[in-house]
């Protein structure tokens, strides 16, 4: 009986944070081959398509192969997409099966809650970029002007899309609400940001239009980095892309503070 | 006797319907609290807000004098919920989950604690499986043992029981009981008024969102004045003397029982020294006095049961 007797704990503000954290690390890689290898031979795929076979006959930019220029517009996707699918996926489920309220019970402010989705998704869709990272390696051999810039163009990119993902989660009601955040914003973001082309070869109503696309400053931000060339300066894509991280960060915090979507 | 809960004038609506209405309680330290009420007054709603699930339209709400909304994060520390709804993480083990859930309270695992909640609420042989492969009654001992394995010092029980069977019942309130006896405050919800009349100390009764009823438990069953004596005769008499027609007593059983309603302050005694002046053949006596159940009938709906007609 006496073994039901209460000891006092001593509480630790941070463990609360460190914990969730935790969780959401654990929770990807316990189910590493949807979560990291799939994404990494989907990339393969892609690199092997474009890289050992249709790239040999593709020019886009000069004095660089087309498996050179492709290659960061793939890593930047893998990184892009797992950072939202981890955390769109992770709170949309919590939600779905009713989960959430042990999340919603735990004494953690909105920042802290925001801070610990964000850092899993960055975990996760930097493990997957860097994983296409070295595997690209088999198809081209990248500059790397600037490595620096492209790990915090990477990690940027990783941030912005974890928010969105965290937005998808809130607003989401059903699998198909969040496929259709997937199937009609993330993708096309993704192709129509510079991904297989740069934005430079698109007829001017194209190139003006590609220009409100966030996705083309990132790509052309981390493509600057590793090859040296690019359609905007690396100050430009940095502070465009810092702007939208701070925007939605702040955005993401409000909702998760106010929003009946999450705390009813 | 400290306070381990105190609400004041707590409200909360959905889309302009009001679920709670200015409810206001305190639940004293150490004590084992019910919460009752008929499907839609406001429990669930009242306990989402204690736990932080919902959010707090106006009122506060303090958890052993921390502010659940100011002061969120040492109020939520102390507090263990376990919901109504079976929810469920098929990423986890329940084994991994419990090692986890500590954590998130900002506390470390307690080896210990945790192995005793597994044997006390039987889980060992279900540690490694994820909760989506856990029965209904599993995943409740699962669901206790998670609302507990912080220590928190008020543990709230949203229908802990509903749909489990009579064993498990019995288990989970032996345990909530050992529980509260160290020091553990409990505010439960429960269908179960036959339960909430022997383990509680304190029970509030809801209905549309308002409080209606706060008393010791004791107190609420004598709300209703509803004590009656069973007489059984001997031989079957065809009609009552007139001296207990003024007591609205009544022939049931072919008329080899007497059931006479106690007045307020009337002794089972008198009835009895008033039976043998009158001669009647008693060969036993029963008392009934209403249950739990009666009363939150009656305060729930006075319309449908005014008073208690017979004993059951």
């Amino acid at each position: 009986m006496n073994r039901l007797r209460r000891s006092e704990n001593c509480y630790h503000p941070w463990l609360p944070f460190i914990s969730l954290l935790g969780k959401e690390v654990n929770r990807f890689c316990r189910v590493y081959t949807q979560t990291l290898i799939t994404p990494v031979i989907i990339a393969s795929l892609y690199l092997f398509v474009f890289g050992a076979t249709l790239g040999n006959r593709i020019s886009v930019v000069d004095g660089f192969s087309y498996a050179q220029f492709v290659i960061p517009g793939l890593i930047l996707m893998g990184i892009i997409n797992n950072s939202f699918s981890n955390t769109s996926t992770s709170l949309f489920m919590s939600r779905h099966l009713g989960n959430i309220v042990d999340l919603l019970v735990m004494p953690l402010s909105p920042l802290q809650i925001v801070v610990a989705y964000t850092l899993a998704a960055m975990l996760r869709g930097l493990v997957v970029g860097s994983a296409v990272c070295v595997i690209s390696m088999f198809f081209a051999t990248l500059p790397w002007f600037n490595p620096w810039a492209a790990l915090s163009m990477a990690m940027l990119a990783s941030f912005l899309f974890a928010q969105l993902g965290l937005i998808a989660g809130i607003f989401s009601d059903s699998f198909d609400g969040l496929a259709m955040y997937i199937n009609f914003i993330i993708l096309p973001l993704i192709f129509l940001g510079g991904v297989f082309y740069p934005i430079s070869i698109l007829p001017p109503f194209w190139r003006q239009l590609s220009q409100i696309n966030p996705l083309f400053y990132l790509l052309d931000g981390f493509r600057h980095s590793l090859l040296g060339v690019g359609d905007l300066s690396l100050a430009h894509s940095f502070i465009f892309t810092g702007i939208l991280c701070i925007i939605l960060f702040s955005a993401t915090v409000l909702l998760i503070r106010y929003s009946s979507r999450f705390r009813s | 006797m400290s306070s381990a809960l105190e609400i004041n004038q707590l409200s909360k609506a959905f889309t302009g319907q009001a679920a709670v209405k200015r409810l206001s309680l305190s639940i004293k330290d150490g004590e084992i609290f019910g919460l009752l009420g008929p499907n839609g007054a406001g429990k669930s709603t009242t306990i989402n807000m204690i736990a932080g699930v919902s959010r707090i339209d106006s009122g506060s709400v303090h958890i052993f004098g921390h502010d659940s909304v100011v002061d969120c994060q040492h109020a939520r520390r102390l507090t263990g919920v376990m919901h109504q709804e079976l929810t469920t993480d098929a990423f986890f083990t329940i084994d991994k989950a419990l090692r986890m859930h500590p954590g998130f309270f900002g506390v470390r695992a307690d080896a210990q604690w945790r192995e005793l909640l597994v044997e006390r609420l039987e889980l060992q042989p279900h540690l490694h499986k994820p909760m989506n492969c856990l029965s209904g009654g599993m995943k409740r001992r699962f669901m206790l043992a998670k609302a507990l394995i912080h220590k928190p010092r008020l543990l709230i029980l949203d229908e802990p029981t509903a749909g489990v069977d009579v064993e498990l019942r019995h288990t989970i309130w032996q345990f909530i009981r050992e529980i509260n006896r160290h020091d553990t405050t409990i505010l439960l919800t429960t269908h179960y008024l036959e339960e909430a009349e022997q383990m509680c100390n304190r029970i509030a009764i809801m209905n549309h969102g308002e409080l209606i009823a706060l008393d010791s438990t004791t107190a609420l069953l004598n709300q209703l004045d509803a004590r009656q004596v069973r007489l059984l005769l001997c031989c079957a008499i065809d009609h009552l003397p007139p001296q207990l027609v003024q007591h609205h007593a009544r022939l049931d059983d072919g008329g080899k029982t007497i059931i006479l309603p106690l007045q307020s302050g009337e002794t089972v005694c008198a009835v009895l020294e008033l039976c043998r002046t009158l001669k009647l053949p008693i060969c036993d006596v029963e008392t009934c006095k209403p249950n739990l159940e009666e009363v939150f009938l009656h305060l729930t709906q006075p319309d449908r049961y005014p008073q208690r007609q017979a004993c059951r």
